[in-house]
C-alpha cells in the first residue's frame, strides 16, 4: 500500500472522520505509519524515532479517545475560531480535529477538560435551544460562542465555558499554524537551506539600524 | 535467562566509556596516534547524515504531536535518545534536595543536540579560591589549556569575533552570522544599558574547514544534529572518523558496570559491562581505562568500582569521589516587543542558536554574588510548533491594531487570526547562564537500596543552591528588566522574586554538572591530577566534566574537548617513555 493510501484508510478508519471533504490535507498533516498491526517487530519507523517512540505513536493513533459526536462538535468549534479567509483555510482544512484527538490522547491533562467542556456546551446548548451545539444554526452557535470567547467579559455562569474556549482556541491555533495551510499563513519561510546575508536593507532602514 | 560472563580475549591499548565530547575526542586523537582502542557506548548508533535518524528539515506537521515536549524533553525532533528521566534507569534525591540528571543514550551523546556554545574559560576560570576565596584553584592555568583550545578552535571550528574582552579569551574564528532583527535592537539596548553585546561563539563551520564537512545551510537546527555534519557533534565530527582509521571498534549499547582492577598491581585491567539490549553480560581488556560517561555517570562507575584494595570504589582514596558536583546556573524572562508587530516576513533562521551574546561584564568584588554568568538571547520568526499561539487571550487585548483598533481579549474568526499574523515573531527570550560555587555538600553517591534495570546501584544526589546562586539569579532577573526597558519592550509575565529563587532553575536543569571526581595536586582533596589521571590508579584517566573544579560562567564542551586532547597528548608521551 502506498504511504499516502494507507495514510488516508488509517485516518478513516480509525480517527472516524469520514465525511469530511479533507481527507488528502489531513492525511498529509498524520505521521507517517503505515503499518500498526500485529508484531511491534515489523513496526515501520519514521525518520528520526526510536523504536519504542514509534510503538507508542502508534498505539496512540490506534485508539480512539473522542466519539464521532464529540469529534463533530470539535470540528465546529475549531472552524468557529480559525475559518477560512482571505488568505488561508480553516482549521478542519488543515485537520486540527485529528490533532485534537491525537493530542488529547497524548496529553491526559486535555482529556477532562475537554470532554467535560463539550458536554457543558451541549448542556448550554439545549438549555437554550433544545439541540446540541453541532445542530444549531450558526447564528445561534454564534450566540453561545459570544459569551464564552471573551473571557475577561463573561458573565459568572460562563467562566467554565470561557475556560474551555480558550483551551479549544489555543489547541487549535497550535493545530492550525503547525500545519502546512498555517504555516503558509503566518509567513514562516524558514527550514529551507539558504544563505543567511542578514536583516534585508528595507527591513533595517524601516527600523532605523543597520550593520 | 542464563548468565554467562563473555570475556574477550582481545586486550585494545584503551577502552573508552562514553563517546560525548571528552570520550569522542580521546577516540580520534588515540585512535589518530595508532592506538587499538574500544568505546563501549550505552546508547544505540547515530549519524546525523543517515537519513534514518534525520529530522532536520523536517515540518511540525511530520510529528504528530508538532515537536512537543511531553516525550523528547525537547520535542519530537530534538537529537537526544534521553532526557531527565530513561525507563529503567532511576536516580534518587536526599534530604528533600533536587538534582535533575539528563542523560543521552546514544553515539555522541549529548553532543548531538547542544547549543554548540564553544566558550574557552578565562585565565580567571582556573584560580577563583586565589580571586575570591571560595572553592578552589585548578592545577593548570589558562596557558597550559590555550594550544589545547586553539587546536580545538582548528579541528573543530568555532565562529566568533576577536574583542579583546576580560576572561573571554578570543578564539581562531571562523565569520560569525550577521545579527538578526531583534538581535541587532539587543545590541542597541545593551550600549544604552552599558551591557555588552558581542557576536557569538558556536561550534558551526560559516565556511568550510576540510574536505569531510559541510557549511551551515542557515535552518537554524542544530538541536536535531547535522546531516551536512556543519556543527560539531562528537559522532560525526569525532567517532566516525576515528573509525575510518580502523583503530577503533565501537560497541554500542555497552552499559558499564565497572573498571576491573587486578588485585595485586591495583591497575585497571579492562571495563564490564551489559549489553541494554540483549542483556548479555560482557568484559573488555584494556591496558588504559579512560571514564567519559559523563560527571555523573563516570563517578557512578568509579564508586562502584568496588575491590578489597578500592573497598570506597575506584580512585576514591581521598573520600571526596561524587562530591563538589556543581551545574551552571539558569534563569530566564521573556519579553514582547510592540514595536515588532505587523513585521515584514523573510527567512531569518539563521545559525542554530543565538548570533549575539553577552559576556559577563561585571566585577564581583563590587557585587554581592562571587561569580558571573552571561546572557544568551532568543527571538525571531521561528517555525511554529506545538504552543504557538497558546495564550492569545492574554496578549491581543493590550496592544491596539495598526489600525488603532483595540480588540477585546480571546475572541475568535478572521480577526482572532489577524491576532496571529500581527505578533509573530514579536518576542524575544534571555536566559542567563552562570556560575555556582561548587561545594562538598553538593554531591552524589551510591543509593544502598536502589538499582537500575541491569543491577547497577544508582546515584542518589544531594543539592542546594546557596545564597551565592540565589543573589546572581536575583541580578539577572534584574538585569533582564532593564535589557527589556532599554529595547522598549513588556516582560513576560511576573518578574520571578525571592518565592521562586528569582526563577533560579533547580540545579540540573542546563546539562551542565561537572565536578564530581575534580582534579588537583593534592591526593587528599582531588581524584585526578593535571593530567587527568587517577592519583591512585596509574593507568585509569576520566575526560568528561568530572574532572572541572569549577565550572566557569561559560559552557563546558569546549573545556571537555580541550582537556581530553590535552590528557589524549599526555597518555601518548606515557606510553612512549613507557610509564603506562
Amino acid at each position: 500500500m502506498k504511504r499516502r493510501d494507507s495514510l488516508k484508510a488509517l485516518t478513516i478508519s480509525s480517527l472516524g472522520l469520514a465525511g469530511f471533504a479533507h481527507q488528502e490535507v489531513l492525511a498529509e498533516t498524520m505521521p507517517k505509519q503505515p503499518d500498526i498491526q500485529g508484531n511491534p517487530d515489523d513496526i515501520n519507523i519514521p525518520a528520526g524515532r526510536l523504536k519504542e517512540e514509534a510503538i507508542r505513536d502508534a498505539a496512540l493513533m490506534k485508539q480512539k479517545f473522542f466519539t464521532d459526536h464529540e469529534l463533530a462538535t470539535i470540528t465546529v468549534l475549531s472552524d468557529i475560531i480559525i475559518p477560512k479567509d482571505s488568505t488561508s483555510g480553516s482549521a478542519s482544512e488543515a485537520g486540527v480535529p485529528a490533532f485534537i484527538e491525537f493530542i488529547t490522547k497524548d496529553m491526559p491533562q486535555h482529556q477532562t477538560p475537554l470532554r467535560g467542556g463539550l458536554r457543558w456546551l451541549d448542556v448550554e446548548s439545549n438549555k437554550r435551544f433544545k439541540k446540541d451545539f453541532v445542530k444549531l444554526s450558526s447564528g445561534d452557535q454564534l450566540k453561545i460562542v459570544d459569551d464564552i470567547a471573551y473571557p475577561e467579559l463573561a458573565k459568572p455562569e460562563f467562566t467554565q465555558g470561557a475556560s474551555f474556549f480558550s483551551l479549544m482556541r489555543n489547541l487549535t491555533a497550535t493545530g492550525f499554524y503547525t500545519s502546512e495551510i498555517g504555516i503558509k499563513d503566518i509567513g514562516y519561510m524558514g527550514n529551507t537551506p539558504n544563505m543567511w546575508e542578514g536583516v534585508p536593507p528595507e527591513v533595517l532602514k524601516q527600523y532605523n539600524l543597520k550593520y | 535467562m542464563s548468565f554467562q560472563l563473555k570475556e574477550q580475549s582481545t586486550e585494545y591499548d584503551v577502552c573508552i566509556v562514553g563517546s560525548g565530547a571528552g570520550g569522542g575526542m580521546a577516540a580520534y586523537q588515540l585512535t589518530k596516534a595508532g592506538a587499538k582502542v574500544v568505546l563501549l557506548e550505552a546508547g544505540g548508533y547515530y549519524d546525523p547524515a543517515d537519513p534514518k535518524y534525520i529530522t532536520q528539515l523536517q515540518w511540525p506537521w511530520e510529528s504528530p504531536r508538532r515537536g512537543a515536549s511531553n516525550h523528547r524533553p525537547f520535542g519530537d525532533f530534538d537529537a537526544a535518545w534521553g532526557g531527565w528521566e530513561i525507563e529503567g534507569e532511576p536516580y534518587t534525591r536526599k534530604n528533600g534536595t533536587q538534582f535533575d540528571w539528563f542523560r543521552s543514550r546514544m553515539l555522541g551523546g549529548r553532543t548531538n543536540h547542544w547549543g554548540r556554545i564553544s566558550l574557552r574559560f578565562g585565565p580567571n576560570d582556573f584560580k577563583r579560591k586565589s580571586i575570591d576565596g571560595l572553592g578552589e584553584d585548578w592545577p593548570i592555568t589558562y596557558d597550559d589549556v590555550k594550544p589545547y583550545y586553539d587546536q580545538v578552535d582548528k579541528l573543530v571550528g568555532v565562529f566568533g569575533t576577536v574583542e579583546n574582552f576580560p576572561n573571554e579569551p578570543d578564539g581562531i574564528f571562523l565569520p560569525p552570522p550577521k545579527p538578526r532583527l531583534h538581535e541587532l535592537m539587543i545590541t542597541e539596548a545593551g550600549k544604552k544599558a552599558n551591557i555588552p553585546v558581542i557576536p557569538s561563539r558556536l561550534s558551526i563551520l560559516t565556511k568550510p574547514i576540510n574536505d569531510e564537512r559541510g557549511v551551515c545551510f542557515y535552518c537554524r537546527q542544530c538541536a536535531r544534529a547535522c546531516q551536512a555534519y556543519a556543527d560539531f557533534s562528537s559522532s560525526s565530527v569525532l567517532v566516525i572518523p576515528a573509525l575510518k582509521t580502523g583503530n577503533l571498534t565501537l560497541i554500542n549499547n555497552a552499559m558499564a558496570r565497572e573498571v576491573i582492577t587486578d588485585p595485586t598491581t591495583g591497575l585497571a585491567t579492562g571495563v564490564s559491562y551489559v549489553d541494554r539490549e540483549k542483556l548479555t553480560e560482557h568484559t573488555v581488556k584494556a591496558k588504559i581505562v579512560i571514564l567519559a560517561a559523563s560527571a555523573g555517570e563516570t563517578a557512578r562507575i568509579m564508586l562502584n568500582s568496588k575491590s578489597k584494595r578500592f573497598p570506597n570504589g575506584l580512585g576514591n582514596s581521598s573520600g571526596i569521589l561524587g562530591k563538589y558536583l556543581h551545574d551552571s546556573t539558569g534563569a530566564s524572562r521573556g519579553a514582547f516587543l510592540p514595536h515588532l508587530m505587523d513585521r515584514k516576513r523573510y527567512n531569518e533562521d539563521g545559525v542554530g542558536g543565538m548570533h549575539v551574546y553577552t559576556p559577563w561584564w561585571l566585577d564581583n568584588k563590587k557585587l554581592d554574588f562571587p561569580r558571573g554568568y552571561h546572557i544568551e538571547y532568543g527571538g525571531g520568526m521561528h517555525m511554529p510548533s506545538y504552543g504557538f499561539g497558546w495564550g492569545i487571550e492574554g496578549m491581543n487585548s493590550k496592544y491596539p491594531t495598526k489600525d488603532g483598533v483595540t480588540k477585546k481579549a480571546g475572541g475568535y474568526g478572521a480577526s482572532l487570526k489577524e491576532d496571529y499574523r500581527r505578533f509573530y515573531g514579536a518576542n524575544i527570550g534571555m536566559a542567563g547562564r552562570g556560575e555556582a560555587v561548587a561545594t562538598i555538600d553538593n554531591y552524589c553517591e551510591i543509593d544502598p537500596n536502589v538499582v537500575d534495570k541491569y543491577g547497577i546501584p544508582v546515584l542518589r544526589f544531594n543539592y542546594n543552591w546557596s545564597d551565592y546562586e540565589i543573589k546572581q539569579a536575583k541580578h539577572m532577573q534584574d538585569t533582564f528588566e532593564e535589557i527589556i526597558h532599554s529595547i522598549g519592550g513588556v516582560p513576560t509575565g511576573v518578574k520571578p522574586g525571592p518565592e521562586n529563587n528569582y526563577g533560579l532553575e533547580a540545579p540540573g536543569r542546563i546539562i551542565h554538572e561537572v565536578g564530581t571526581a575534580r582534579m588537583g595536586s593534592d591526593v587528599k582533596t582531588s581524584v585526578f591530577n593535571k593530567h587527568s589521571q587517577a592519583h591512585d590508579v596509574k593507568n585509569l584517566f576520566a575526560v568528561d566534566g568530572a574532572t572541572f573544579v569549577s565550572q566557569a560562567d561559560k559552557n563546558p564542551t569546549w573545556t571537555i574537548l580541550a582537556l581530553s586532547w590535552r590528557a589524549s597528548d599526555y597518555i601518548i608521551d606515557q606510553v612512549k617513555k613507557k610509564n603506562l
